[in-house]
């Protein structure tokens, strides 16, 4: 990994418009076929053993992909926000960070959480129906799954001013999409993590639609990433399906926010291969050959091809792998049998940390009713 | 209606703040505004985990003064400026407080809060109940609010009913300097998010206190006047007014209960169902706009749990349902001790039917349909 940023000076503060300004194209060091090329404008190739990292959580993340959209289709979790062809942006952030940092994803980062070591059964507990956040954020050091776009930005940037305070080394990283940067919550953060040097790497994920609506009518920058500039933001910009890029970006994206200099930001060129939930039609709004085009810059594939000739990848290895996928796509069928365990009495356990007596006389209420049959428990469908 | 001939609050127009220390006249006990500044001082001393944060709250000390001095005593690392972002502003103090931090951030004025509302909606209320009571936040929401200033535009809302319909807040407003130094020091403490309303028409009011004090905790009201006859339900700016009104009744005859809730979230029904079976009539008194209103669903709550107990309908004294006016026209949307008075008149003293609603095309519509023959 790369310790600083290319062509800054660790010792300063970046302070002139060269310094915040991305690089001219995505830094990438692999072509859509696999093929190297020298586009990595200095940074550093991940090593091998993080690559091999890599690879894994990247054939993982697909699997969950596949096993929740079908199961999705099947009713038996509601729409499932799919991340087909982003596994490199969302692996890449989940392995720059360190054990300690902290993560800030939504809705669509499955792939991020489970490679951050979240258990599958956790991170879909929101489509299973039971809990809007299912895993402990603490013990994970991540925050809940934000579902209105950006609002989780400004608790990154408090959060890692937080720990800065404290005197630790933490540094939060933000994940979010093109949609997510016309929201006010993204510059607002923005603003407060530069004006503050809060230790905070923003990852946009620019898959080209929020929702159904193209980048064009999302913003008229040269790139998302020159939203950092006017902030005093150092940033980047990096081919999304490369995870060798977003490893390197990011990597060397944490080791600045570490090392005290303040936030940056990184834009990730990708593509949502999937649709927007299970319940979109992409073919309402952007063009198949767009889509078939895309395909063949898969994330997976590209680093798959580039590790066979590298000689970094065997089929055991790949098979094990794949094997490992089979496990986990197993364990979330056998949990997603059976509707979620809910109790009526979840309503109120937790709203506040000791309920007001009013609180206290509707939850006796509840209690009192005739219980609710099982099936009236089940998460719906979206 | 009675032509309202009550005169506002005396008090210098917004921003320009009144300092919170005076010293000529000798001051008869202590302001409002002083109170807040010595319980965040006192927070501060009490737990380095306080920090307070928000719009030029650092060197100037608040539009109101009321974090004077805390960034000289404390550092700037404790009490600081912010951008000028409220939803950053909220924001940011989630992420300080998820991370074991206690933050108190101010938003300057009531309709300014309004940019922080998605924060504080869908993410500071909701946190403990989304993460199954792992994440706490508890962080305290200042906000200088009501009319009866002269402010202009956008700083006289009083936005009580939209924290206190949005489940997971707490939502305190003190009356008295005593309160507002108990009630924010108890804020800070709390475990869960609290957003405390500052009535800045009372922030230059007085009563003699010994700091530090402790009143009654969250959830209680207090009766601020006793009485057999009414009870007048009133908050925050609103109480010196219902206790006026009641001053005013006793010469006519009434004897008024004044309860002060003190507290929105959690909601006392207790002392105010025990007072309204005792009086049998009730009328509630709020600036805010009425529809939909917190007086409302105090005038609910008391006929759902005292409805044998009242000898007439609840009743509301609040703002109009227009927005808050220019300063030249506030007298005439606050509530006022003739207001009050003529509520108190029409709670069915004889068995006339309320004439009010009786008019002709009057307001009363398709309820006059209904209604019974005057006799």
């Amino acid at each position: 990994m790369t310790t600083s940023v290319p062509g800054t000076d660790p010792s300063r503060p970046l302070e002139t418009v060269s310094e915040l300004l991305p690089s001219a194209t995505p830094v990438r060091f692999l072509d859509p076929a696999g093929e190297p090329v020298d586009e990595h404008a200095g940074y550093r190739e991940p090593d091998s053993g993080l690559l091999a990292r890599a690879y894994r959580a990247m054939v993982i993340g697909r699997r969950l992909d596949t096993q929740a959209t079908a199961l999705a289709k099947q009713g038996r979790i509601a729409a499932f926000p799919s991340s087909r062809g982003q596994e490199a942006c969302q692996v890449g952030a989940a392995l720059a960070l360190a054990p300690l940092d902290w993560l800030f994803p939504t809705y669509r980062d499955s792939t991020a959480l489970i490679t951050r070591g979240i258990p599958p059964v956790e991170v879909l507990a929101p489509v299973r129906g039971h809990r809007h956040c299912g895993y402990d954020p603490y013990l994970h050091r991540c925050a809940p799954m934000a579902t209105p776009l950006a609002t989780q930005a400004p608790h990154a940037v408090g959060l890692a001013s937080a720990a800065a305070r404290l005197g630790e080394d933490t540094v939060a990283l933000v994940l979010l999409g093109d949609g997510a940067s016309s929201e006010g919550d993204f510059h607002e953060a923005l603003n407060f993590a530069a004006v503050f040097r809060a230790p905070v790497v923003f990852l946009v994920q620019n898959n080209g639609y929020a929702i159904s609506v193209p980048l064009a009518r999302q913003s008229a920058a040269p790139a998302l990433a020159y939203k950092g500039v006017g902030y005093g933001i150092p940033s980047e910009r990096v081919d999304g399906n490369d995870v060798l890029a977003t490893l390197a970006v990011l990597g060397a994206a944490v080791d600045h926010a570490r090392s005290g200099r303040g936030p940056m930001l990184v834009e990730a060129r990708t593509y949502r291969l999937g649709p927007h939930t299970s319940t979109d039609d992409p073919s309402r709004y952007r063009d198949e050959a767009e889509s078939r085009e895309w395909a063949t810059r898969d994330p997976l594939a590209r680093l798959e091809t580039h590790l066979r000739r590298a000689g970094l990848l065997d089929d055991a290895r790949a098979a094990e792998a794949h094997q490992a996928a089979e496990a986990l796509a197993a364990e979330i069928r056998a949990a997603t049998a059976q509707p979620p365990p809910t109790e009526p009495d979840d309503l109120f356990a937790h709203v506040y940390a000791a309920p007001p007596a009013s609180l206290a006389e509707q939850r006796r209420a509840l209690a009192d009713e005739p219980r609710a049959t099982a099936s009236a428990d089940v998460g719906g469908r979206a | 209606m009675t032509a309202p001939t009550r005169t506002p609050d005396p008090a210098p127009p917004v921003p320009v703040a009144t300092p919170v220390t005076r010293t000529d006249p000798p001051p008869a006990g202590l302001t409002m505004a002083a109170a807040l500044n010595h319980a965040l001082r006192d927070a501060m001393s009490a737990d380095d985990r306080v920090l307070v944060l928000g719009e030029d709250v650092g060197p100037l000390g608040g539009v109101f003064r009321i974090t004077d001095g805390l960034t000289a005593a404390f550092g700037a690392d404790r009490c600081f400026d912010t951008p000028l972002a409220e939803a950053g502003i909220v924001g940011f103090a989630v992420g300080l407080a998820m991370y074991g931090f206690r933050p108190v951030i101010e938003l300057q004025f009531d309709a300014f809060a309004y940019p922080g509302y998605e924060q504080l909606f869908s993410h500071v209320a909701k946190m403990g109940a989304r993460t199954a009571g792992r994440v706490r936040l508890p962080m305290v929401v200042r906000v200088p609010y009501g009319g009866g200033v002269g402010a202009v535009e956008h700083h006289s809302d009083s936005g009580e009913a939209y924290y206190a319909h949005t489940a997971g807040l707490k939502v305190v407003t003190p009356a008295t300097p005593a309160d507002a130094y108990s009630l924010l020091r108890e804020a800070v403490e709390d475990p869960d998010p609290v957003v405390f309303l500052e009535p800045k028409r009372l922030y230059w009011s007085r009563s003699p206190v010994q700091l530090p004090v402790r009143t009654e905790p969250f959830g209680a009201a207090v009766a601020r006047r006793t009485g057999t006859d009414v009870t007048v339900v009133a908050y925050g700016p609103t109480v010196p007014l219902a206790l006026e009104a009641a001053e005013a009744a006793a010469a006519r005859g009434w004897s008024v209960e004044v309860i002060d809730l003190r507290t929105l979230v959690p909601f006392d029904d207790e002392t105010l169902v025990a007072s309204v079976r005792r009086t049998g009539r009730c009328v509630v008194v709020h600036e805010a706009q009425g529809f939909a209103g917190v007086g409302a669903e105090i005038a609910a709550r008391v006929q759902e749990r005292c409805f044998h107990s009242l000898h007439a309908p609840v009743l509301r004294v609040t703002g109009f349902d227009v927005p808050y006016p220019a300063p030249k026209l506030e007298r005439h949307f606050l509530p006022s001790v003739e207001r009050v008075l003529g509520a108190i008149a029409r709670l069915q003293w004889d068995d006339e039917p309320d004439a009010r609603w009786l008019e002709a095309g009057g307001a009363g519509g398709a309820a006059g349909a209904v209604r019974p023959e005057r006799p």
